[in-house]
């Protein structure tokens, strides 16, 4: 059987990943220290078990840093850059602590011949987790070089600083490369520098301050290699027999009619076929030629249709709480009032600028994958399984590729561009379609929630049952206060293949717990912003719904009316840091569809980094977020998806872009945690209690959706 | 199989292909341009946008036989000797990308923008790009660059 227990390590506590085992096993036929250091001093940091997130090597040392004779600085982490600025931060923070500038260092992101692992890049865990790890190393460096340069210069190391990667004294200067030449530098190596002390927030002068992506000039000049763009020397182009509905299996294909063509190779390998050939429009023709006379098994799927009731009907039986206290069924029957509302959440699909895509490679028994995924050290997992190789012969390098929100942790592409260049004998690239991305790629779960909850006579919650079918556990606690809870997560059965997208399930907890708030402070006869200030314990979640509140002007915006015009609010938690967006919507009655006018989102998450970076993704959060707010929703009959292409399933374009204001609040008093999902998660309900300001109607699914009138 | 002569970013290229097979894949496969990208091969996403003979093109859906003759300029071509465009500057400025995949068509279809209309409206921004896709959904940034844009562009002309 497959062992997943690296995965499982390296997953978030609450990740409720996708697992299952690799989509092909082929038939079985038949580390050098890293080659980018040269010469030079390698600084090793104990390896970061933050969340399960660190290495599997538990405290073992990992290199994290490279000094070069000529200075170079080199960091290194098994994080990917996908577009959330990894890349940019990881390079802030050793910046920070070595007191150089940022140009001077240069950061390698995950190869898994030459990086530490630094586990799946997801989870908000870069921030948290593994820039404290790269900071601790570059410390180090920077105590090394202190405590060098003071015996250099026989003088006590707490007279001298680091400034612009040199310590001065009486004329005399001490470098990096000084350090990095230094005979001193063997013993380092022995004996590595297991830390320094962190600069303090107040004295940062990289971090905190707004820093463009340092690899802004390769993307607008279209230099950068992203996978898709990687190019080997003889290489081909694959392509892949798909079977024409979900659950169908491959009975028999005649390769024949592809081998016929020039240059093509044609391989099929149980469930898997597919051609490679010069160029991308032969090796489609070839695999149209097979696909002609294949045959297929094909096996029976619900439809879209009947969605929830599925996921009902057969969930699972011995589903336990995940948070239980006092007594919900005492405290519902002795409720003044009983509130019950089920709410529907559709599947929807990450869709990625850049779909999958991988080039690989073997050599001399080794194979070498470029590939974009953030879960690179389990994608060298899946092909050791595919192929019955160990992982010590396997490679992957993973380029900052075209996005990924949670969608891009497995290895599809890397696994069949490796089988297509094993029967070629030549490297072979294989780049999904967007039809194939729509396809074959994972969704973020459907989820089915109900809820039931009670009000005290004195209006306050009593009682509080949450179930999520489905969807996942993230965000399933209420953060209010409530003295009697049940919360229960149970899994179902998915029509189909489901995982991680931008914070997980929290965006359908939080919608259907936000939006019931609102349920719950209408029966109460109260303001929503006050029910909710009445219930919160959470200082933080009540700074950013005050916030937000006094910039959009709730308060005076609802004494003010406007007929098809209303306003909404929803706050929540997660992954250490909080949010709370308020917003308008207008809805035409004609279509009944709601449109957003106008957004304020306040979003803490301890003391900021790189707010140019933080903007972006908060900014980004609520654009994505829109979509499967307002009209995302994957439909599928027969087997098949029948809105599968951009056409039809309408993303967020600029023509939504509402007017938007993002308040930051920097809390330098708090360690600094990840940003780039919990923005999401406020922004449906608050559009869903928009929506019932403007029309009186309660919409309880995702997408919000009004009958046509 | 058919001989296509064009010229790319200034240069005279022959290729040797089907006529029916995508621009997109001629640039990206026959003369190693990667700065075009693919999104979606339906037109409705915008990341393979060149332009030929000046105006923005889909790539992705323009047959190789279409450019016979014609003028194509891709990403590649746009910075002369190592200085950026100031649209390319104007994004780098603005940080208007996140993973940065739908940046090079983002910017060629702005090139074009402001030689029509050298000093758009924000409601003219939109309009002009809404053709164009970013899942990271950094469209506020990409909006103030081509705003920057404008401003580089007439401080330079």
């Amino acid at each position: 059987m497959v062992d997943y227990a690296l995965d499982r390590e390296n997953a978030e506590p609450e990740r409720y990943e996708l697992r299952e085992p690799p989509a092909h096993i082929f038939a079985v036929n038949r580390r050098e220290f890293f080659g980018i250091a040269g010469a030079g001093l390698v600084i090793a940091a104990a390896a970061q078990q933050a969340a399960g997130q660190g290495s599997a090597r538990s405290g073992a040392l990992e290199a994290r840093l490279h000094i070069g004779e000529d200075g170079t600085i080199t960091v290194l982490s098994g994080k990917v850059e996908e577009g959330q600025g990894a890349l940019t931060e990881l390079t802030m923070a050793a910046a920070e602590e070595l007191r150089v500038p940022l140009s001077q260092v240069r950061t390698l992101l995950c190869d898994t011949d030459r990086t530490p692992s630094d586990g799946i890049t997801a989870g908000s865990r870069t921030t948290p987790g593994t820039v404290p790890g790269v900071r601790r190393a570059a410390a180090a460096a920077r105590t090394l070089l202190l405590t060098t340069a003071a015996r250099q210069f026989q003088v006590e190391a707490t007279r001298l600083e680091v400034r612009d990667g040199a310590v001065t004294h009486g004329g005399r200067r001490y470098t990096y490369a000084d350090l990095a030449r230094s005979p001193e530098l063997a013993a380092a190596y022995k004996n590595p520098p297991q830390g320094g002390a962190l600069t303090p927030v107040k004295e940062w002068r990289i971090l905190g301050k707004p820093q463009p992506r340092v690899d802004a000039r390769d993307i607008v000049t279209g230099a950068h290699r992203y996978p898709s763009d990687i190019v080997r020397p003889g290489m081909l182009y694959g392509c892949v027999l798909r079977p024409p509905s979900y659950g169908a299996t491959l009975e028999s294909v005649d390769l024949e009619a592809a081998r016929k063509m020039p240059g093509v190779i044609a391989v099929r390998d149980g469930s898997f076929a597919g051609c490679a050939a010069p160029t991308s429009f032969a090796a489609r023709k070839a695999v149209e030629a097979i696909a002609a006379g294949a045959k297929w098994k094909v096996a029976p799927h619900p439809s879209s249709d009947g969605l929830f009731e599925h996921l009902k009907k057969h969930a699972s039986r011995d589903a336990r709480p995940r948070g239980e206290r006092g007594n919900v069924e005492q405290a519902l029957a002795a409720a003044a009032r009983r509130l019950k509302a089920s709410f529907q959440v559709a599947y929807v699909q990450h869709a990625p600028m850049e779909p999958r895509a991988a080039v690989a490679e073997w050599h001399d028994g080794r194979l070498t994958v470029w590939t974009g995924t953030s879960n690179p050290f389990s994608v060298r997992q899946q092909l050791a399984e595919a192929f019955h190789i160990g992982t010590d012969r396997i490679r992957v390098i993973v380029p900052h590729f075209g996005g990924g929100f949670g969608g891009k942790h497995t290895g599809e592409a890397a696994v069949e561009a490796a089988r297509l260049a094993r029967e070629a004998g030549r490297p072979v690239k294989v780049c999904w379609t967007r039809a194939e991305e729509f396809m074959w790629a994972y969704f973020r779960p459907a989820a089915l929630i109900e809820i039931e909850a009670g009000l005290d006579a004195r209006n306050s919650l009593s009682a509080w049952e949450f179930a999520n079918y489905n969807s996942g556990t993230a965000a399933l606690g209420t953060p209010y206060r409530v003295a009697n809870v049940r919360e229960t997560f149970i899994p179902s059965d998915s029509p189909l293949r489901q995982g991680s997208y931008r914070c997980l399930a929290a965006t359908a907890n939080n919608f259907a717990r936000e939006a019931f708030m609102d349920e719950l402070a209408e029966a109460a006869g109260k303001d929503p912003l006050e029910f909710r200030l009445a219930h919160l314990d959470n200082e933080r979640i009540k700074n950013v719904l005050t916030a937000a509140a006094e910039r959009f002007g709730w308060a005076e915006r609802r004494k003010k009316r406007r007929p098809g015009v209303g306003i909404g609010l929803a706050c929540g938690t997660e992954k250490n840091s909080v949010v709370a967006a308020f917003c308008e919507v207008e809805v035409d009655r004609e279509s009944g569809t709601p449109r957003l006018l106008e957004i304020v989102e306040a979003f803490e998450c301890g003391a900021i980094l790189n707010p140019v970076n933080l903007r972006s993704q908060v900014e980004g959060c609520i654009m994505m977020g829109l979509g499967p707010a307002l009209r995302e929703e994957i439909l599928f009959r027969g087997g098949r998806l029948t809105n599968g292409r951009f056409r039809a399933y309408r993303v967020p374009r600029f023509r939504d872009l509402p007017k938007t204001e993002v308040i930051l609040l920097d809390r330098k008093d708090l360690e600094p945690a990840g940003a780039g999902e919990t923005p999401i998660i406020a922004v449906a309900p608050a559009i869903a209690n928009a929506v019932f300001d403007a029309t009186g109607t309660r919409v309880r699914s995702m997408p919000i959706r009004l009958p046509r009138r | 199989m058919a001989t296509i002569k064009f010229t790319v970013n200034g240069t005279a290229r022959s290729v040797e292909t089907e006529p029916e097979r995508p621009l997109l894949e001629v640039l990206r496969e026959d003369l190693g341009l990667t700065g075009t990208k693919y999104g979606c091969g339906e037109g409705q996403c915008g990341a393979c946008t060149v332009l030929l003979d000046g105006r923005p093109t889909l790539s992705c859906i323009t047959p190789a036989r279409e450019v016979q003759g014609r003028k194509v300029t891709t990403i590649e071509g746009l910075a002369a000797n190592g200085k950026l465009h100031p649209v390319q500057q104007a994004f780098v400025e603005e940080s208007a990308m996140q993973c940065g995949y739908c940046t090079p068509g983002m910017v060629l279809r702005t090139v074009s923008l402001l030689e029509r209309n050298p000093n758009p409206t924000d409601g003219e921004i939109i309009e002009g790009l809404n053709g164009h896709l970013c899942r990271c959904n950094g469209y506020h940034r990409i909006v103030a660059a081509v705003r920057r844009a404008a401003v580089l562009a007439g401080k330079q002309s």
